[in-house]
């Protein structure tokens, strides 16, 4: 069969193989990365390779500090975005004063945990890989290997702790900002008072559509981290290497967040 | 009694590696070494690109799985090391890489600090000491501050250097110390590893491809030669052997290998590229 030329079905076959294996290979290796982090974070102190309260610190304000300006003014933005459609829409069948039912499950289901997501995929899940995969390139997670410093306690659990703790955080933070924002759009154009469209608000939402959203959150952090590790680590070629696994860890995050909160989504609604 | 006998019975080895066999993919790098490193001794592993030699420092570091063999390192066989006998060990080896490798987002200081603050449980202000210490001996004192982008290459290499010795390790290993570097830093360096192996009496392996260099700080040699070794020995035993191929090495003299001309072809028509697709 070795004589066979290698024709285009068999370099597309060839290249629809490799790819494949590829995606397989990632992912066995962020499943392995949950299972060693989780390892660490609990175990790691019997080794003598506690995880640093410091890092964790470190990497919550990198993670969550410094990204609070930016959403909270794009959580703003889509608070108002969705005030102004929903009043639009509704304004067909006369029933404007409505539009807090759709505001407050669109931003506390959906747009809140969405857009954060997006967000801390595009700032810190790119920032992750290109940091490690630079770390790669110029030996340094071999220094920690040799230095006797397990590199996934070292940089992955702190990131993956803090993104845990942050991305829900920030994920209720843009909740409310955003919903602040539609409220005070609905209270300048339908002339509802805030404390009335507050009222309304928390007479539609659950705490069950709080979770839902804050559950998801929690999910996203994981992806985020693990993705950008993953592209980080398996990084090749240098400087332009690390551009190639810089972008591909936030297209690959983004469209991970987009289709777990889609199956989430589902999976909540069921019944 | 043999003379190899003899000389087992006078040093002491820090490293025994028998018969390493390592592969990347399908391809074969190292064909069977054998070696030791002496304590106390400067061994310089050298050879051509290609040779070898950075795959079998890797090893030597316990940073590469192998095909087969067998390699121990202070008397310890890495095949039989349980985890936290890998990370003990691990704290009385030190390494000096090629590109430095400090950490980009720490200062030199925290850089040298780090194995310290993770390892002991030693105070900051004998942290601190500590780092001074190791600094003044790589002669960067007063550049803890300093963040290794506003180093220059010698200066980055001597970091290196004062974080790799920062544990006091028993094996030091310096990836290339002076690739790169002008004549005078390199020099420097030669001197600094002299330096190092003397006062702190440390075993130290060098891979380098700086002729120069390499004879000027050497015990012993290793040369190897497409993942063989061709000859182990002192500098001068080196100089005066009489093989073809080590003297070729040692007149810098380019390899000229005949070309297999079935291969060639193939790589050039690219038929060896989808090989793996095909049954």
């Amino acid at each position: 069969m070795s004589e066979i030329p290698p024709g285009l079905f068999t370099r597309t076959a060839d290249n629809v193989g490799r790819k494949t294996i590829t995606a397989v290979e990632e992912v066995g290796n962020g499943a392995t990365l949950i299972f060693q982090s989780v390892f660490w974070l609990f175990m790691g102190r019997r080794y003598g390779q506690p995880v640093r309260a410091g890092s964790v610190v470190v990497q919550m304000m990198e993670t969550g500090i410094y990204a609070i300006p930016i959403l909270v003014l794009l959580n703003a933005a889509i608070g108002v975005m969705l005030a102004i459609q929903g009043i639009y829409t509704l304004k067909i069948f006369g029933a404007e004063s409505r539009v807090t039912f759709g505001i407050a499950f669109a931003i506390v289901r959906e747009f809140g945990p969405l857009i954060t997501g997006i967000l801390i995929a595009g700032r810190t899940g790119s920032s992750l890989a290109a940091r490690l995969g630079t770390m790669r390139i110029n030996q340094e997670l071999d220094a920690l290997h040799v230095m006797g410093i397990n590199p996934v306690r070292f940089l992955v659990v702190p990131a993956l702790v803090a993104m845990v703790i942050m991305v829900p955080l920030l994920t209720f933070l843009c909740d409310v900002v955003g919903l602040l924002a539609a409220g005070l759009y609905v209270q300048f154009t339908l002339d509802i008072s805030l404390a009335a469209y507050f009222d309304q608000v928390v007479d539609v939402l659950s705490v069950g559509d709080l979770m839902h959203g804050l559950g998801k959150s929690i999910l996203f952090g994981v992806l985020i981290c693990i993705i950008g590790v993953v592209n980080g680590a398996s990084v090749t070629g240098g400087a332009e290497g690390v551009g190639k696994v810089t972008t591909r860890s936030v297209v690959q995050a983004i469209s991970a967040i987009v289709l777990t909160d889609m199956i989430f989504a589902y999976i909540a609604t069921l019944g | 009694m043999s003379a190899e006998q003899n000389t087992e019975q006078e040093f002491t080895s820090v490293i025994k590696v028998r018969d390493l066999v390592t592969h990347y993919g399908t391809r074969q790098i190292l064909n069977g070494i054998s070696m030791e490193v002496r304590d106390g001794e400067i061994m310089v592993i050298m050879g051509g690109s290609g040779s070898g030699k950075s795959t079998l420092l890797r090893h030597l570091m316990a940073l590469e799985a192998k095909t087969s063999g067998t390699m121990t390192i202070l008397d310890q066989n890495i095949d039989d090391l349980s985890m936290q006998q890998m990370f003990d060990l691990r704290k009385k080896l030190g390494v000096a890489f090629q590109g430095g490798a400090l950490f980009s987002s720490m200062t030199v200081g925290e850089n040298v600090m780090l194995p310290l603050f993770e390892h002991t449980k030693l105070d900051r202000m004998t942290m601190d000491i500590m780092v001074r210490m190791k600094l003044e001996v790589v002669e960067l004192g007063g550049f803890e501050n300093l963040m290794p982008a506003e180093l220059s290459g010698g200066m980055i290499k001597r970091a290196a250097f004062a974080r790799a010795c920062v544990m006091d390790p028993k094996i030091l290993f310096c990836d290339e110390p002076s690739a790169g570097l002008d004549p005078a830093v390199a020099s420097a360096l030669d001197e600094l590893i002299l330096r190092l192996r003397d006062a702190l009496g440390m075993s130290i392996v060098v891979v380098t491809h700086e002729l120069d260099s390499a004879f000027k700080i050497a015990d012993r040699m290793t040369v190897l030669d497409r993942g063989d070794i061709l000859f182990i020995g002192t500098p001068e035993e080196i100089r005066n052997s009489p093989n073809e191929r080590i003297q070729k090495i040692l007149n810098r003299e380019p390899d000229s290998d005949e070309v297999d001309v079935d291969v060639y072809l193939r790589r050039l028509t690219g038929e060896d590229m989808y090989g793996g697709a095909q049954l």
